[in-house]
């Protein structure tokens, strides 16, 4: 192995290096999940999203040449799902998080069946930005070369942020999420501003799949996402609906995913299904310290996840 | 629009508003039939009528929620086409709902500036602050601005919300019921003020009211509504509290006499001794409360709301685990289980009945069988159901207590508040060996007869010998109805006395938290 010329130095630069890859689809998807709670409504169907996108890009990337077509088109296919998840869980007495599941069986489903025929080919990749330029050692400048879809999520954080202060869309759809009565008596449309949160979200989510399928791992198999749509639902609770803290939340997810392969390079074989497993340990642990039968969280939209009458 | 929001001193006179026979029909239901009204420019009018009456119809047609089926709505002397609240904000008329509309997580800024209509797509937060603090300086009440809405008190909220109103530039105010959420003295300082900008010509006023109280002291006209008619008009200064509950009541009905029976012997059945439960974000709601309800009495709890008796009635009906503190029914400790309340023949009538003491989509049989469904004749064998019985009981309680339903199978929710609460209190008064009865806002938004009906149901209870607990938002209510009285202020019980030597005006005082 390479990083074995690094000894044990080695772990921490593949954490890093696993960190700002694989935090992508955390980011966006838990950017997604957090605009569309704002607005009051659970999407757990993000999951699908996520398969859905990556299939998506890579199908087109392969299809087409063009792997920032493919990110484009990962996008509209979530909106696709986005548009259906928005009309479903907002019909009276219907709850979300079962439209949600059966989003999530709908769209890998989906991805699946459509995605078939691009499991063996190979599709061009998005490029990478290295930031490694001042390094000679190969280890290093693998390790630092990072998506341009990172930094687009890395400035995506922040302006959700400032939308959500400092713009009437943004003030209007934490109204909504928060107390739906009184964005009825201002006139607000419900309706419109939790579809269109719901579809935003999902582009979002979409382009996570991206991410997937066009840089890391890096190809289509129905295996791709493990899971991570739903954790990254996990993730925005434990950041508050703060999407500044989604980033950072994104960054520990995406460097408890890189424990296992760390390990792993420098021939630590030991458990290592189980630091596999941290992602998922690392929900579990956020939702116990999280809920408490006593009181409600700090900074849940008010609304969020009621059925309308 | 802008210009008048930067300077909002330059106050225009409010224009004049008139309705003129108006009618408004829901299917076959004629909710409003041929009403006219008329706000002259910078008066204080006030608009009364029982329950179910039509003034809240009324003023949804002025504001556009609803479309008159005939009728005018008149401002400055011209007919206007009033399809949406934007529209009546276009032509000077804001409301003041009796519920809150402001967003709860965020702050007072932020709900100002998202009630405008044309806030601007980018919000520049420095140049709002400046316009917000000139117009919070001119403006009669002042809130900070940088407060979240889920930190105010009650009485702040509604300050709010009159002055999010102020804000839009309205000049014809529509209030319904505002004062229904504050104390005595909130409702004063509030209405005081407001009645000063109607004096200096700065706004009209209409408010739904049905405290007289109020009407008498503040307001100048008054139009009176039954059962969707005009019932009557007039000017304040030449009617009398009996004249207009007359034209409210129509042919005059008496408040059945409350009469008390001194119980001999009385025992303690509730104590409660320093009892403390957190609300439901984990910060305490209620602080160490101790109290004695003796049988044969009334305790009354008279706060705002939101000061821990929700949470205080919650953990007595089991609904809420206590943080510490000890509950005793007759001398033995309490956990509130179904086993305990049928032993000690407990019985609670909660607030919001259909949510927190029936079933909705359970028939009127099965929720009045709620307590009793496990035991003969009900039940044989203690889990055999004979719904022949469950039936044949509930039909009996419906005559009893004149429960206004289509059938003893239709489901409860789909019955009015009132009925429901029939409903609750046949179930929960028709042991005959009732022992602890814990009451909270047992009349909210029912009517005058309705609640007659169920204040003569807790007297007559007490003056068998029940112990009550009566926590209630109506101070005029407590002080009829109960024997000692409790003050509930941030959780804690600052105030107890005998009500017949109670003062108002410190009640009043230790309500506010002073």
């Amino acid at each position: 192995m390479a990083t074995e010329a690094l000894g044990l130095w080695g772990v921490p630069l593949a954490i890093i290096a696993g960190t700002l890859r694989g935090s992508v689809p955390f980011l966006f998807v838990s950017l997604g999940e957090c605009l569309t709670e704002k607005s009051g409504k659970i999407n757990l169907g993000l999951e699908g999203t996520l398969l859905m996108g990556a299939m998506s890009a890579y199908a087109v990337s392969y299809l087409t040449g063009s792997p920032w077509l493919g990110v484009i088109v990962a996008g509209v296919a979530g909106m696709f799902l986005g548009l259906i998840h928005g009309w479903l869980s907002q019909q009276p007495r219907v709850n979300d998080v079962a439209v949600g599941i059966a989003m999530i069986i709908f769209g890998s489903g989906l991805a699946f069946s459509l995605g078939k025929p691009f499991i063996q080919p190979s599709a061009p990749q998005l490029p990478t930005i290295s930031l490694a330029g001042w390094t000679q050692i190969p280890q290093l400048e693998s390790a630092l070369s990072i998506s341009p879809l990172f930094l687009v999520g890395v400035a995506i954080a922040p302006l959700m942020q400032w939308f959500f202060r400092s713009s009437r869309w943004g003030l209007l759809i934490r109204a909504v999420g928060d107390s739906p009565d009184a964005a009825r008596a201002m006139g607000i449309s419900i309706f419109k501003v939790r579809m269109a949160s719901i579809v935003a979200g999902s582009f979002l989510a979409g382009i996570g799949g991206a991410s997937l399928s066009l840089f890391y791992p890096g190809s289509w198999s129905e295996r791709i996402s493990s899971g991570q749509g739903l954790m990254a639902v996990a993730l925005v609770i434990f950041a508050r609906w703060n999407p500044v803290q989604c980033l950072f939340a994104s960054l520990l997810f995406g460097g408890a995913q890189a424990i296992g392969p760390a390990m792993q390079s420098v021939g630590i074989d030991a458990y290592y299904y189980l630091f596999n497993a941290s992602p998922y340990i690392l929900t579990l642990l956020i939702m116990v310290i999280t809920c408490s039968p006593k009181r409600t969280l700090t900074g849940a939209p008010g609304a969020l996840g009621q059925a309308q009458e | 629009m802008k210009a008048t929001i930067a300077a909002p001193q330059t106050k225009t006179a409010p224009p004049e508003l008139e309705v003129i026979n108006l009618t408004k029909r829901f299917g076959t239901f004629t909710a409003l039939d041929q009403v006219s009204i008329k706000v002259t420019p910078g008066s204080f009018h006030a608009l009364l009528g029982e329950n179910g009456a039509g003034k809240s119809t009324l003023v949804k047609c002025i504001m556009g929620f609803y479309t008159p089926t005939s009728g005018d709505v008149l401002v400055d002397k011209q007919s206007r086409t009033i399809a949406s609240p934007k529209d009546a904000h276009h032509f000077g008329i804001g409301m003041v709902y009796q519920h809150f509309t402001s967003v709860p997580a965020m702050t007072v800024a932020e709900n100002l500036v998202l009630s405008r209509y044309d806030s601007p797509q980018w919000i520049n937060w420095a140049a709002e602050y400046d316009r917000l603090d000139a117009f919070m300086a001119s403006s009669p009440f002042q809130i900070d601005l940088r407060t979240p809405i889920a930190q105010l008190a009650a009485g702040q909220k509604q300050k709010l919300e009159i002055l999010k109103q102020l804000y839009l530039n309205s000049r014809v105010l529509i209030l319904d019921e505002p004062t229904s959420v504050l104390t005595p003295n909130e409702a004063d300082e509030v209405l005081g003020l407001l009645r000063e900008e109607v004096t200096e010509g700065h706004l009209s006023v209409l408010m739904i009211s049905h405290k007289f109280r109020e009407v008498m002291a503040f307001t100048d006209e008054v139009t009176v509504l039954r059962k969707g008619q005009l019932a009557g008009h007039g000017y304040v200064r030449d009617l009398t509290v009996d004249d207009m509950a007359h034209m409210m009541l129509g042919e005059k009905k008496e408040a059945t006499p409350v009469k008390k029976v001194t119980v001999a012997d009385p025992r303690s059945v509730l104590e409660l001794k320093h009892l403390c439960a957190d609300r439901d974000n984990g910060l305490p709601a209620v602080r160490s409360a101790s109290l004695t309800v003796n049988s044969g009495e009334i305790v009354g709890i008279a706060g705002v709301s939101g000061n821990g008796q929700r949470e205080l009635v919650e953990v007595l009906a089991g609904q809420r685990p206590r943080h510490s503190g000890d509950i005793l029914v007759n001398g033995t400790p309490y956990q509130s289980t179904r086993r305990e309340m049928a032993r000690h023949q407990v019985y609670t009538l909660p607030e919001e009945p259909l949510r927190n003491a029936c079933v909705p989509h359970m028939s009127v049989a099965e929720n009045m069988a709620l307590r009793t469904f496990d035991c003969p004749p009900q039940a044989k064998q203690g889990w055999l159901l004979s719904l022949s019985n469950i039936r044949r009981m509930a039909e009996g309680l419906v005559q009893v207590f004149s429960v206004k339903t289509p059938s003893v199978d239709t489901p409860v929710g789909h019955l009015s508040g009132g009925n429901v609460q029939r409903t609750v209190l046949a179930r929960e008064l028709s042991s005959t060996e009732i022992n602890l009865l814990i009451a909270a806002n047992p009349c909210f938004g029912l009517d005058f007869s309705a609640v007659d009906y169920i204040h003569s149901q807790i007297l007559a209870a007490r003056n068998r010998g029940v112990a009550v607990l009566l926590v209630s938002e109506d101070l005029d209510e407590l002080l009829k109805l109960s024997d000692r009285i409790f003050v509930i202020s941030d959780g804690e019980l600052v105030y107890e006395s005998p009500t017949a030597t109670a003062d108002i005006k410190t009640l009043g005082q230790k309500m506010a938290g002073h």
